[in-house]
């Protein structure tokens, strides 16, 4: 089909997952329409928005991996670039599969779609077996109170939830912070609708300059630090929990900083950045 | 090994009860319905499971194992009915079982038990609470007989006592739940849903149910087949027409215009899977279907 990318149907052949002979992966995740989805997500990740993935070598080739990152811009348009970036930018690419808002597999269409493109409802029983089974997991500890945020809170941190690191300790996965600029700037929340959210079985419907949630182009940048193994196995104290959280929080604030100023000084001249600048000094996890 | 097996004449248990007197077991079945053709070296009694005559069956023959997979659905029976077969027949079998001696009882579960949901995990493990009574009040009585049959793990100790929930089984017979459904040529879809469907093949239910026996297992497992498949492939894949229906019109249609006759509940089933992990019976027994996921499709298709 015309609008299937080459690239991208070459990309999910060299994808290391156990496909049957009618291309499906015993979650009943399907090659075709893997294509399809990320033949879209190519289009607004080359085309429409311009984004540049850097440090995509920090996510591991291959075994389990938490990919960790912050969330703007009303829907869950950053998730959809880091699956592209995934795919598309990294050597050899991987799958990511990232922890869906439950109302989504209630809709119509996406609920299909998702599930077939291994972007399950967000439930610790999936996240548990999706790292037992060595894939690579994609969590925003800031749930939807994170593309909630409006635009003038765009490059900020919200709450982080904790079961993240609960499961990452009990299952012994390495976490890649990463950072997502450009989000607030794609799609600037104005105000939330909650009532009609409500109504539609949403959390809550975003409103922009232009009314609907829809991203104007424009350039976003994908920063993967290091990735960080902390150890435990997750019967922890929440004080403790919350001690490795907050680690994880600080290193993706900093990959934010990062990235805001070179956004800042991009504009002019485009400098390629090095994320580990912005690393260098945090203490590494684990031993706190 | 003296056994017995409840619901003998149905599919599987035919399949169960000529591979165990192929396997030199001695066989008594029980069934109200005939079974014509049934192989010489099988004892069978036309009795119901519930009455008297059943339990005289204990008495006299003294099996040292009961199988027992006397259940029904909704395809074949009212709700009434269902309710005292599937739970009242259940408690019989145990009581007969513990009071005449019986060291070994195997009884035959189904998946569905774990329900389907938007919220509900793929591959439940034999942890999870059954969902199925809230999402398919239809399954209630099913539900309640796995949990029986389960509790005689602590009521009656001396019993090794094994529940295996089994996934749709699928094959030349063209019998049970899923072919049911499949029946016809045409088959009712959710549009914009497409949930995965679990599935064994028939000849590889049976081994599960004989290899559970065989090796004297004690607790409940999940009895998984090949890899899950989405219901618009097994459509494709078994010869049948995917029609896609409004959600609020499908209860109307069912049972009519060459649609399969179910109850509303089962639009859960048509909308999110019920897919279960059977890693636990499989590293406890070795078991492993002989058949994949296509050549169970296939077998259907083609009988």
């Amino acid at each position: 089909m015309q609008w299937i990318d080459p690239e991208v149907a070459e990309r999910v052949e060299r994808l290391d997952l156990p496909f049957n002979r009618y291309g499906l992966d015993p979650y009943g995740i399907d090659k075709g329409y893997l294509r399809g989805f990320f033949s879209f997500l190519s289009f607004i990740y080359n085309r429409w928005l311009t984004v540049d993935a850097y440090g995509v070598e920090n996510v591991p080739d291959q075994g389990r991996a938490m990919v960790v990152g912050n969330h703007s811009g009303g829907v869950a348009l950053d998730g959809g670039m880091i699956l592209a970036s995934m795919l598309l930018a990294k050597d050899p690419p991987r799958l990511a599969q990232g922890m869906a808002e439950i109302f989504l597999n209630q809709t119509p269409f996406a609920s299909t779609i998702l599930s077939r493109v291994g972007q399950f409802t967000g439930l610790p029983e999936h996240a548990v077996r999706l790292l037992e089974d060595d894939r690579l997991l994609m969590v925003f500890p800031e749930g939807a109170r994170g593309t909630a945020k409006l635009y003038r809170d765009r490059n900020s941190l919200v709450r982080f939830g904790t079961g993240f690191m609960r499961l990452a300790l009990q299952t012994g996965t390495p976490i890649v912070p990463t950072a997502f600029i450009g989000g607030g700037e794609a799609i600037p929340t104005v105000m939330n609708l909650y009532r009609l959210g409500k109504l539609v079985g949403a959390p809550y419907v975003p409103v922009t300059p232009w009314l609907a949630p829809l991203p104007r182009p424009t350039t976003c940048q994908i920063y993967y630090g290091e990735p960080v193994l902390f150890e435990g196995d997750g019967s922890e104290e929440d004080d403790v929990i919350i001690g490795y959280v907050e680690q994880v929080k600080a290193r993706i604030g900093q990959l934010i900083e990062f990235g805001v100023e070179n956004r800042r000084r991009g504009e002019f001249s485009r400098p390629i950045p090095d994320p580990s600048d912005a690393v260098a000094d945090i203490p590494s996890g684990g031993a706190a | 090994m003296k056994v017995l097996v409840t619901g003998v004449a149905g599919r599987i248990g035919r399949i169960v009860a000529r591979r165990l007197i192929f396997d030199g077991h001695q066989v008594i079945g029980i069934d109200r319905r005939p079974w014509p053709d049934a192989p010489k070296g099988l004892d069978m009694h036309a009795v119901d499971i519930r009455k008297r005559p059943a339990e005289n069956v204990f008495r006299t023959e003294q099996p040292e194992a009961v199988i027992h997979m006397a259940t029904v659905t909704h395809f074949t029976s009212r709700r009434e009915e269902r309710n005292r077969i599937n739970l009242g027949g259940t408690r019989r079998i145990f009581e007969f079982a513990a009071e005449y001696g019986v060291k070994r009882v195997v009884f035959v579960g189904r998946h569905t038990y774990y329900g389907a949901a938007a919220d509900s995990p793929l591959f439940h493990t034999e942890e999870e609470p059954p969902m199925a009574v809230s999402t398919f009040p239809e399954l209630a009585d099913l539900v309640a007989a796995d949990l029986y049959a389960g509790s005689a793990l602590w009521r009656f100790p001396s019993m090794d006592t094994c529940v295996l929930r089994s996934v749709y089984t699928l094959g030349p017979s063209r019998h049970g739940t899923l072919a049911s459904f499949l029946r016809g040529p045409t088959v009712p879809a959710v549009p914009g849903f497409d949930p995965l469907f679990h599935f064994i093949h028939e000849e590889d239910a049976a081994k599960a149910i004989c290899t559970a026996l065989e090796t004297g297992l004690k607790g409940v497992y999940n009895v998984a087949g090949p890899q899950p498949v989405p219901l618009s492939k097994l459509v494709e894949v078994t010869g049948r027409r995917r029609v896609p229906v409004p959600e609020p019109i499908i209860p109307h249609l069912l049972g009519r215009f060459g649609f399969p006759q179910l109850p509303a509940g089962a639009v859960a089933h048509m909308k999110y899977p019920v897919v279960i992990d059977g890693s636990r019976f499989r590293a406890e027994t070795g078991f492993a279907p002989d058949y994949d996921e296509v050549q169970t499709m296939e077998a259907f298709r083609w009988a």
